[in-house]
């Protein structure tokens, strides 16, 4: 019984220790995990609580367990607002070419939809946009700018 | 107006074609060929009559003035410093005194005159052979005075025909995006001019986004992407009238156009429920073809100059590749397996090559390949660079690159850039604004 508690709490220490260090390397990488950006900046709020954005990996259109759980929030509130009908804007960052990207831009944007309309916010209400690479919300050129830059943005349409 | 037919009267003195002088393109010119461009020598009388209509003290100097960048430029010749001419024009055109022009180490020679006859500008011009002393050309056309460029490069296009056996690029034009304002927010307008830099003008306000406008081998129209009401899809613009219209009437976005080499149908990308496929519209009939059906992103198509067949980028085997296809969608097959992602492939004008942006580890490449895939050559390397247009005569690729303005890796500049398919005479194209997304028309006055 001593024992196990013993285990116990140093399993805490362990995890809480492993928290905390991928805390620090979070924050030196910037706000990344992979190349997938977790930080807050930029991100808008469609209602208290409902963030405005998905961001995805290099090259990659399939959506992170952050970001189901953000589109699963963006459902309720769309649920709760059936009045509202919004757009998907799809964006990539500036490494690829420009066709590619706007492909890419409209690939995630879907992503993006596809998860919402399986918790059932009617495609009516759902359309979707891809700007490629020509608006990104971060200028520069780093990884931590591209992580910003690669999202979808779902925006009030009305 | 802009595109007011040059009427090229072509009063043939008798060409007389002996084994001459001749550049050799097909290799990195290292020692490009010393040519003495004579200013056009003009009368009294014709000079004044040009100098009011068209404001310029001297044609004729203005006229060969052309002629030399564009020689220059090409990078095949080096033009000699005038301040070294012994003969006067008048004299020259007539007859060259071959020892004199030989003295300053010019082995070809380029005299002319230009005359003001019945509102019309006249020009004929001569291409001397200094080494064996012959003439190895003569040429004459008529135009109205307003054209006195497209007269330049005529000339020019003349002269690198003769010299290395392949059509010139000169009498050309390149239609550009140009772009102003912060990277989170470019204003883009369409934007046309001669290949040299000269008689720039936008074609679009900047009201909304414009991308990839691709010319017509006609050089009427142009194709392009707009986000006209926030619909990104595919336009037809008429650079002469200003008329514009959809193409085609497709429920999402369409984009990545081009046109097919005898200018009748369209090709493009059209996406829906996150998948792009290739697709085709005639221009005359409105049909419009699907050609890829696969669940990966197929876009950037562009045919073979016989219409034949059609090069694309698709991510089908999980990363952008380049794949060649029959124009009907059939017999696909990837011909790129080098290290990293390919884009953009561009189908050269002569067949044999396909034009390409590659990234490898952070760095973007323009590079060719042939059309079996074998063969890449890499011609050069930066830190953001794509989309290469092919001139018409194939030699000589256009692209644009983007480069950091300062040492932190901050702002940015995007400009045009050209390279000859050698891999050599790596040039920055001049233009008003920051550009990107060049496309070079055929020749003007075929």
């Amino acid at each position: 019984m001593n024992l196990s508690k013993i285990l116990k709490n140093s399993l805490l220490i362990l995890v809480a220790s492993l928290v905390l260090t991928a805390c620090a390397t979070q924050k030196k990488t910037g706000q990344l995990q992979g190349d997938v950006y977790t930080g807050s900046d930029s991100v808008e709020y469609l209602a208290s609580g409902v963030p405005d954005r998905v961001f995805f990996a290099t090259n990659e259109t399939v959506l992170t367990t952050a970001s189901r759980e953000t589109i699963r929030k963006q459902a309720t509130w769309l649920r709760k607002n059936s009045g509202i009908n919004v757009v998907l804007e799809g964006h990539a960052d500036e490494r690829g070419t420009r066709e590619y990207n706007l492909a890419l831009g409209e690939r995630r944007a879907n992503s993006a939809k596809d998860y919402l309309m399986t918790y059932g916010i009617s495609s009516d209400r759902i359309s979707v946009l891809s700007y490629g690479k020509e608006r990104p919300v971060d200028s520069g050129s780093n990884p931590l700018a591209w992580s910003k830059n690669r999202r979808s943005v779902t925006v009030k349409a009305n | 107006m802009l595109f007011r037919y040059l009427f090229i009267l072509l009063i043939l003195l008798p060409v007389k074609s002996f084994a001459l002088i001749e550049v050799d393109i097909t290799r990195g010119n290292l020692s490009p060929l010393p040519v003495a461009v004579s200013p056009l020598s003009i009368d009294e009388d014709s000079r004044n009559s040009f100098k009011k209509i068209l404001k310029k003290e001297n044609i004729g100097s203005e006229i060969s003035a052309i002629v030399e960048n564009n020689l220059k430029q090409s990078g095949l010749f080096n033009p000699l410093n005038k301040d070294a001419f012994l003969q006067k024009p008048d004299i020259a055109n007539l007859k060259p005194r071959f020892e004199d022009w030989n003295l300053i180490k010019a082995q070809a020679l380029i005299t002319g005159k230009v005359t003001f006859v019945d509102e019309k500008l006249r020009v004929e011009f001569r291409l001397w052979d200094v080494l064996a002393g012959k003439e190895m050309m003569a040429l004459a056309f008529t135009t109205v005075p307003s054209n006195w460029r497209r007269v330049g490069h005529i000339i020019s296009d003349k002269v690198y025909e003769r010299l290395t056996g392949e059509n010139g690029y000169f009498d050309t034009r390149i239609i550009y995006v140009s772009e102003e304002g912060p990277k989170t927010n470019r204003i883009k307008k369409l934007a046309i001019m001669d290949q040299d830099g000269f008689n720039n003008k936008y074609l679009t306000l900047g009201n909304e986004l414009v991308l990839t406008p691709r010319f017509s081998p006609t050089n009427q129209m142009v194709t392009y992407l707009s986000y006209f009401k926030n619909l990104p899809r595919v336009y037809l613009l008429d650079i002469e009238t200003g008329m514009q219209e959809v193409v085609g009437d497709f429920p999402g976005m369409t984009f990545a156009p081009r046109f097919s080499p005898d200018g009748k149908k369209i090709i493009m990308s059209f996406a829906e429920n996150g998948n792009s496929d290739i697709y085709t519209m005639d221009l005359e009939n409105r049909i419009v073809e699907r050609i890829t059906n696969h669940p990966s992103i197929d876009t950037s198509p562009s045919f073979s100059p016989d219409g034949k067949q059609i090069t694309f980028n698709s991510d089908r085997s999980k990363y952008q590749q380049i794949y060649i296809m029959d124009s009907n969608g059939k017999n696909v097959k990837r011909i790129s397996f080098g290290n990293g992602l390919y884009g953009t492939p561009v189908w050269s004008p002569r067949g044999d090559l396909i034009a390409f942006t590659k990234l490898h580890k952070g760095k973007f490449y323009i590079g060719v390949m042939r059309t079996d895939g074998t063969g890449e050559r890499l011609l050069t390397e930066n830190f953001y660079q794509e989309a290469p247009s092919w001139s018409p005569n194939g030699r000589v690729l256009i692209f644009y690159r983007e480069t950091k303005t300062n040492s932190k890796g901050e702002g940015f500049s995007a400009k045009l850039w050209s390279i000859d398919l050698t891999g050599y005479n790596e040039k920055m194209v001049t233009t008003e604004t920051d550009a990107s997304d060049p496309s070079w028309s055929s020749l003007l006055s075929n």
